[in-house]
C-alpha cells in the first residue's frame, strides 16, 4: 500500500566534487514506512551518513545531488520532494517533518548554552507563535519523557553525563513530533548499558508517537535487534534489504554474510574466530592489507 | 615463566572540588605468561587506571605490583628494564604511531634502545617483525602512518610492542575503532602470535563477545573492584553477579532474539 509509505528515494546519487570525483552514493532506492525503524548498516566509507545527509537536504560542497529524488509523503497527504523545496521551505520541513539525531550527538551540544535554552531554540524558530512559558513547559516536558527530568532544564552540557546528552539530543529531535528520525550513529560512543536504556527508550517513544526511524550504525548485531528492515550499504549502493530476520537467517549477498559474520555471537559457538590457528582472512579486501 | 601479580592495589584520582575518587579499591588478580584474560567493564569502571599501572603511567596508592614476586621499580633503569617485559598496544592506531617517522623508525627504536638485536642485525629483525604481522616489509617499511589504513597501523603497533620480546602484552581495546570487517582479522593475528610466543595478554574492552572468543578467562570490574573472575564460557553463560548478568543482557545478541519469534522492534 502506498499510503503506507512515508518516505521514497530513487535512483540518489551524491557525488563529492573533488579531483576525482568521488561518488559516495550511487542510485539508490528504498522506501521508508509509516512507523518503522528502518537500519542502514556498513562500515566506514560506504556512503551511509552521505545518504542521511542527503534525504535532509544537508550536504556542503563539495557534495552534490548528482541524481534520483526523495519525496516525503506527509500523513496530510501533500508530497514533499526535497530536490523542488527552496530554502525557506527546506528550513520549515526539517525538524517539523524529519529531524535528526547527528553522529557525536554527546558533543553537539553548545557548551556554553544551557540545555533548556537549546530546547526552547527549537520552539522559538517553529513555533513563533508559543509564549515563553509555554516554551519552557514544553521543553520540561521533553525531558521529562527522554528520562532526563525537567529538573535539568538549568544544567549545561557538560553537568551531564554521555548518555543523558544522547537523551536531550533525542528529546530536542522529538520536539516538534516529526513523522521521521534519522538517526546517525547515536549510541555509538556509550557503553552497553546506557546504549540498552537509550534503545528501549527509542522503542517505547516510537510506539507512543508512531514516527519512523532510519538508525545509521555499523553495529550489525544492535540493528538485527531494533530493525523492522535492514539495508546493507556497500560502496555507496544497497547491496541488500531485506527484513531483519531474513537477512539475519538467509543472507543473500555475500557482503552481508561477512559482515555478520565479523561479530562472534555472544552465547553461540566460537564460529570462524579466533583460537583456530591457519583459519582463511575474511576476504581477500582484508587480505590486501599484505 | 613470567607472573604480573596485583596485590590490593587501591588508586586514588584527587578530583578538584570533589576530594578524591576510587578509581580501584583493592584489586588483586595475577596474569601469567601464556595467559589470556579480558577485562571488561562499563566506562568509568578502571579498566584503564590498570592498564596505566601496569606501565608505570600511574602509581598505585597502596598495595603492591608484583613481577615475578618482586615489586616493579618506578624509575630509572629498572623502570625501562620492566618495560620490556609488559608491553602495550593503544586504542587508537592514528593516534598511537608518530605521523613524522616511518614505520621502520617506529619499530627499530625499541630494538635499538633495548639492544634486542646487534645492530647489524636491526634491519632483519624489523622485516621479520613485519612479517610476523602479516605486513609486506618492502611495502610498508619506507612508508609513513598517513598512508596506511587502520588495520595496517594497528599492526605495526602490535609489531613495536613485540620488538623487544615482553613476557606481557596489555591490549586496551585493540580494535574498536577499526572498521567492523577487519576487527576479527586483527584479534585472529594477536591470538596467534600470543600462542607463538606464550604471551600473558590483557585484553581491555567493552565488547563481551568478543572478550568471551578471545580470553581464557574474563574479570569482570565494577566501581574499581573486580565483581566476577572465571573461565570466559562460565562467566558469560553463567554469570554469578547481577552486575556480569546486566552487562551480558544489554549486550546485543541476535541469536538470542531470533531464537524465539519475536515482534521485529522489540527490544526487551
Amino acid at each position: 500500500m502506498t499510503t503506507d509509505d512515508l518516505l521514497t528515494v530513487s535512483q540518489f546519487s551524491v557525488s563529492y566534487d573533488v579531483t576525482p570525483p568521488v561518488e559516495a552514493v550511487r542510485n539508490v532506492s528504498l522506501t521508508v514506512r509509516r512507523g518503522e525503524i528502518l537500519g542502514l548498516a556498513g562500515e566506514s566509507g560506504c556512503g551511509k551518513t552521505t545518504l542521511a545527509y542527503g534525504i535532509q537536504r544537508l550536504l556542503k560542497p563539495p557534495a552534490v545531488i548528482t541524481s534520483g529524488s526523495a519525496v516525503f509523503h506527509d500523513e496530510s497527504g501533500e508530497d514533499f520532494d526535497i530536490n523542488t523545496m527552496d530554502e525557506i521551505q527546506m528550513r520549515a520541513f526539517r525538524w517539523e517533518k524529519a529531524s535528526m539525531v547527528f553522529q557525536g550527538a554527546m558533543n553537539a551540544l553548545n557548551p556554553i548554552i544551557t540545555i533548556g535554552a537549546q530546547l526552547q531554540d527549537v520552539f522559538s524558530t517553529h513555533r513563533p507563535a508559543m509564549t515563553r512559558t509555554e516554551r519552557r513547559l514544553e521543553s520540561g516536558r521533553l525531558l521529562d519523557l527522554v528520562g532526563v527530568g525537567s529538573n535539568r532544564l538549568r544544567s549545561y552540557p557538560h553537568e551531564l553525563s554521555g548518555g543523558m546528552r544522547q537523551r536531550v539530543m533525542i528529546a530536542m529531535a522529538l520536539a516538534l513530533k516529526p513523522q521521521l528520525m534519522i538517526m546517525d550513529e547515536p549510541t555509538t560512543a556509550l557503553d552497553v548499558l546506557v546504549q540498552r536504556e537509550i534503545i528501549e527508550q527509542i522503542s517505547e517513544l516510537r510506539a507512543e508517537f508512531g514516527f519512523s526511524v532510519i538508525f545509521i550504525t555499523h553495529d550489525l548485531p544492535l540493528l538485527l535487534e531494533i530493525s523492522d528492515r535492514i539495508a546493507v550499504m556497500r560502496d555507496g549502493r544497497i547491496v541488500e534489504i531485506d527484513t531483519a530476520r531474513k537477512l539475519y537467517e538467509n543472507p543473500t549477498h555475500d557482503y552481508t554474510r561477512r559482515l555478520l559474520a565479523s561479530f562472534p555471537s555472544l552465547t553461540g559457538e566460537r564460529g570462524g574466530f579466533v583460537r583456530r590457528p591457519g583459519e582463511p582472512a575474511l576476504d581477500e579486501e582484508a587480505g590486501s592489507i599484505r | 615463566m613470567t607472573t604480573l601479580e596485583f596485590k590490593n592495589v587501591s588508586k586514588k584520582y584527587r578530583v578538584r572540588g570533589s576530594g578524591e575518587l576510587l578509581a580501584l579499591d583493592k584489586v588483586s588478580f595475577t596474569l601469567t605468561s601464556g595467559q589470556t584474560i579480558a577485562l571488561v567493564g562499563q566506562s568509568g569502571s578502571g579498566k584503564s587506571t590498570i592498564a596505566k599501572i601496569l606501565t608505570q603511567l600511574e602509581r598505585v596508592s597502596s598495595g603492591e605490583v608484583l613481577l615475578d614476586g618482586t615489586p616493579i621499580p618506578t624509575w630509572g633503569r629498572p623502570l625501562r628494564r620492566y618495560r620490556q617485559s609488559v608491553r602495550m598496544v593503544f586504542q587508537d592506531p592514528f593516534a598511537s604511531l608518530n605521523p613524522a617517522h616511518t614505520i621502520r623508525h617506529h619499530i627499530e627504536r625499541p630494538l635499538r634502545l633495548d639492544k634486542v638485536v646487534p645492530a647489524d642485525q636491526v634491519e632483519e629483525e624489523v622485516f621479520r617483525l613485519l612479517n610476523r604481522v602479516r605486513l609486506s616489509p618492502e611495502q610498508t617499511i619506507d612508508r609513513r602512518p598517513h598512508e596506511l589504513s587502520g588495520g595496517q597501523r594497528q599492526r605495526v603497533a602490535i609489531a613495536r610492542a613485540l620488538a623487544s620480546r615482553p613476557a606481557l602484552l596489555i591490549a586496551d581495546e585493540p580494535v574498536s575503532m577499526l572498521d567492523v570487517s577487519i576487527r576479527l582479522e586483527v584479534l585472529n593475528l594477536l591470538a596467534e602470535l600470543q600462542r607463538e610466543a606464550n604471551l600473558g595478554v590483557l585484553y581491555i574492552t567493552h565488547d563481551l563477545a568478543t572478550a568471551r572468543h578471545f580470553s581464557d578467562e574474563i574479570m569482570v570490574l565494577h566501581h574499581g573492584t573486580v565483581v566476577e573472575r572465571g573461565k570466559a564460557d562460565d562467566v558469560i553463560l553463567r554469570p554469578q553477579h547481577p552486575y556480569t548478568r546486566a552487562l551480558r543482557d544489554a549486550s546485543p545478541d541476535p541469536e538470542k532474539h531470533f531464537a524465539v519469534p519475536t515482534t521485529p522492534g522489540a527490544t526487551s
